[in-house]
C-alpha cells in the first residue's frame, strides 16, 4: 500500500500538500504568512520557468518581464479600469502569451542559446516601458493595486473571512489561496511533463535530431513551452500584484529574472519539486542574511556558480541521491 | 510500380568539397537496400540528405512519388520515414522506454487541455503506447532494460533501443546508419536476424554498413559509393563481381 503510493506519480504533490497544510502551525505572525505566500506565488512562477529551462533546455533571462507585464496588466485593468480580477488575469496571460510567441517563434527555429539573448532584451524593454509610461504605470514610484475580487467578493490581506465556520485573517486566507494555486500549478506541470507533449519537450533537450526524425516539430514545441512558461509568469505576476496591493517596476527587473533562473538552477533543473525548494531557499536567504543586503546580487551569482560546479543536478536531486544511497547501503549492510 | 524512395541527380557540396555528386538510384518497397563504400565516400551524407537533415545543393528526392527534397525531418517522419544514427542519438535525460515511446509521437496527438487535466483518453493512449514500446524493446532484444534509465544501458543495447524507437513510429522505410559499428560477432548476428525480421514485416530497410558479410547476406540490392559518386549498383552477386568495386576495395 505505502509502497504503491511511493511509486505513484502524484506522491510529490501529496507531500507538498501535506507540508502546506502543516506549515501554518509554524507561522507565528502576519509577516511569516506574507513571506510564505510570496514564496508560493514565486515558486509557481519558477515551476513554469522550469518547464522551459529544465525540460526543454531553453534559457529565458527575461521571465521577470512576463511576470511584471502580468502584474501591471492586472493592476491597470482592475485599478484604473475597474475590471474584475479573473478576466484581468486571463486577458493579461493571453497578451503575454502572444508577446512570448512573437518573440520566441522566429528565434526558436535556431538551435542554441539565442533565446536567452532575445529574452534578455525583451525583459529590459518591458522594464523600461513600465518605468517610463508614468501616466499608466506610475513610473518608478509604482502603483497601487486593488485586492483580488471575484463577483464582488474581495480577498484582501487585511480582511476577515470565515472558512467552514472557522474565522481566519485575510493573510491566512491568502496563504490558503496561494497554496491551492501552487498545487494546481504543480499538478499541471507534472501532467504536462508526463505526456506526449512533455516527452517531445524533453527530447528537444536530450537530442533535437532524434526528436525531429521521429516527427517532433522541434520549433513548434519550443515555442509552445516558452509561451506556457510565460503564461505561468503572467498569471503569477497578476496574483502577486493583488496580494502585495502595490507594485513597482522592480517586479520586471533583470535582477528578478536572474533570481528566478537561479532558483531553477539551485533547486534542480528538470525537478519540479526541486525548483520549489530553490524558491524557498533563495527567498529565505535574504531574511537570514539581512545584514549583507548590498551583497545580495553577488551572493546569488556565487550560488549560481557553486551549484553549477558542485551540484550540477541541483539541490533536491543531489539530496535525494545521497539519501537513497544511504538507504540502499543500510539495506545492503543488513542483508 | 513506382519506387518507394527515388533519388535523382543528388549533389551536396560543403564549400568546394563534393560529398555527394550526381547520385541517382531507386529503392523498391520491401527491399533491403544497402549503401556501401570506403570511409568518406559520402554514405552518411547521402542518408542525411534523404532524411532532411541536409538540404541538397542539386537534385531531387522522391518518397512514394512525392517530391520531398526540401522537407524537414519531422515532415518526412509524417510521411513514413525514420532512421537511426551512426553517432547514436538517444535522449539521455529520459528512461529507455520513454525513448521508445517518443517514437510514438505522431500516433499520440493530444490537445493541451487533455494533457493539463490528464483526461482518461490520454491515460489510455499512454498505457497503450507504453505496452507497445515494451513489446518493441523485447522485439529488438533489449527487454532487460524496461525499467532502466537510458544512461544505464550498454552501447549495444542503446543501438537496439534506437532501432526500437524508429520502429515505434511505424515507418514505411527505416534508414539504419552503421547499426553494426562497434558490435561484436554475436551482437552482429543478432542484428542481422533483427533486420531480417523488420524486412519480413514489409518495412523497407536502407542500410549503411561496413560489415561486408552482414551486407552481402541480407541486402536485395546495393549501392557502392566512392568519392561521392556511384561506383556500382546491383544485386550482391553483381557487386561482388564488379571489377570497379574490387579495385576500389582492394586497391588493385
Amino acid at each position: 500500500m505505502l509502497d504503491r503510493f511511493m511509486q505513484s506519480r502524484l506522491r510529490g504533490l501529496v507531500i507538498l500538500a501535506l507540508i502546506l497544510i502543516i506549515l501554518p502551525a509554524f507561522l507565528g505572525n502576519p509577516f511569516h504568512y506574507e513571506l510564505v505566500t510570496q514564496i508560493a506565488i514565486i515558486a509557481a512562477t519558477v515551476v513554469g520557468l522550469n518547464l522551459l529551462v529544465g525540460f526543454a533546455g531553453q534559457i529565458s533571462l527575461g521571465h521577470a518581464g512576463f511576470f511584471g507585464l502580468g502584474a501591471y496588466f492586472t493592476g491597470i485593468a482592475t485599478g484604473t479600469y475597474g475590471w474584475s480580477s479573473i478576466p484581468a488575469l486571463l486577458v493579461g496571460a493571453i497578451l503575454v502569451g502572444i508577446v512570448a510567441w512573437i518573440v520566441g517563434r522566429p528565434i526558436l527555429r535556431l538551435k542554441g542559446h539565442y533565446l536567452s539573448m532575445a529574452t534578455l532584451a525583451v525583459g529590459f524593454i518591458i522594464a523600461i516601458i513600465l518605468n517610463n509610461e508614468r501616466a499608466l504605470t506610475g513610473g518608478p514610484d509604482g502603483m497601487p493595486v486593488p485586492p483580488f475580487e471575484v463577483f464582488g467578493w474581495e480577498l484582501s490581506a487585511f480582511g476577515r473571512y470565515s472558512l467552514f465556520g472557522l474565522d481566519i485573517e485575510g493573510f491566512q486566507a491568502w496563504y490558503i489561496f496561494a497554496s491551492v494555486v501552487l498545487l494546481v500549478a504543480v499538478w499541471f506541470a507534472l501532467n504536462l511533463i508526463e505526456s506526449p507533449i512533455g516527452r517531445a519537450l524533453r527530447s528537444v533537450h536530450g537530442s533535437e535530431v532524434a526528436a525531429s526524425v521521429v516527427g517532433v516539430n522541434t520549433a513548434k514545441y519550443k515555442s509552445l513551452v516558452f509561451v506556457i512558461s510565460a503564461i505561468y509568469a503572467s498569471l503569477m505576476g497578476g496574483l502577486y500584484a493583488h496580494f502585495q496591493g502595490f507594485i513597482t517596476p522592480a517586479v520586471a527587473s533583470f535582477e528578478f529574472s536572474i533570481l528566478l533562473i537561479t532558483m531553477v538552477v539551485l533547486g534542480g533543473m528538470g525537478s519540479t519539486f526541486g525548483v520549489i525548494l530553490g524558491a524557498v531557499v533563495l527567498k529565505l536567504l535574504p531574511q537570514v542574511l539581512a545584514d549583507f543586503q548590498e551583497l545580495e546580487t553577488v551572493m546569488f551569482g556565487l550560488i549560481l556558480m557553486m551549484t553549477m560546479i558542485f551540484m550540477p543536478k541541483g539541490l533536491l536531486p543531489t539530496l535525494t541521491a545521497i539519501v537513497s544511497k544511504r538507504i540502499r547501503k543500510k539495506a545492503g549492510g543488513e542483508a | 510500380m513506382t519506387a518507394l524512395v527515388e533519388v535523382k541527380g543528388l549533389d551536396k557540396a560543403f564549400g568546394g568539397v563534393h560529398a555527394v555528386e550526381g547520385v541517382s538510384f531507386a529503392v523498391e518497397a520491401g527491399q533491403v537496400y544497402s549503401v556501401i563504400g570506403p570511409n568518406g565516400a559520402g554514405k552518411t551524407t547521402l542518408f542525411n540528405l534523404i532524411t532532411g537533415l541536409y538540404i541538397p545543393s542539386k537534385g531531387q528526392i522522391l518518397l512514394n512519388g512525392e517530391n520531398t527534397t526540401r522537407l524537414e525531418p519531422n515532415q518526412l517522419a509524417e510521411r513514413g520515414m525514420c532512421r537511426t544514427f551512426q553517432q547514436m542519438q538517444i535522449c539521455m535525460n529520459m528512461t529507455a522506454i520513454e525513448n521508445v515511446m517518443l517514437g510514438r509521437h505522431l500516433q499520440l496527438k493530444s490537445s493541451l487541455f487533455t494533457t493539463l487535466f490528464r483526461l482518461p483518453s490520454l491515460r489510455r493512449n499512454e498505457a497503450a503506447a507504453h505496452k507497445r514500446a515494451a513489446d518493441l524493446m523485447e522485439y529488438v532484444g533489449c527487454g532487460d532494460y524496461l525499467e532502466a534509465e537510458a544512461t544505464a544501458m550498454s552501447y549495444g543495447a542503446l543501438k537496439r533501443l534506437e532501432i526500437a524507437r524508429a520502429l515505434a513510429a511505424e515507418p514505411k522505410v527505416i534508414l539504419l546508419d552503421e547499426p553494426a559499428a562497434g558490435l561484436n560477432a554475436t551482437e552482429t548476428a543478432a542484428l542481422e536476424e533483427l533486420i531480417g525480421k523488420i524486412a519480413e514485416q514489409g518495412i523497407t530497410v536502407m542500410l549503411v554498413e561496413h560489415d561486408m558479410k552482414l551486407v552481402m547476406g541480407i541486402s536485395d540490392r546495393l549501392l557502392v559509393l566512392n568519392y561521392g559518386r556511384v561506383l556500382a549498383e546491383g544485386t550482391p552477386e553483381e557487386i561482388r563481381q564488379n571489377p570497379d568495386v574490387i579495385a576500389a576495395y582492394l586497391g588493385g
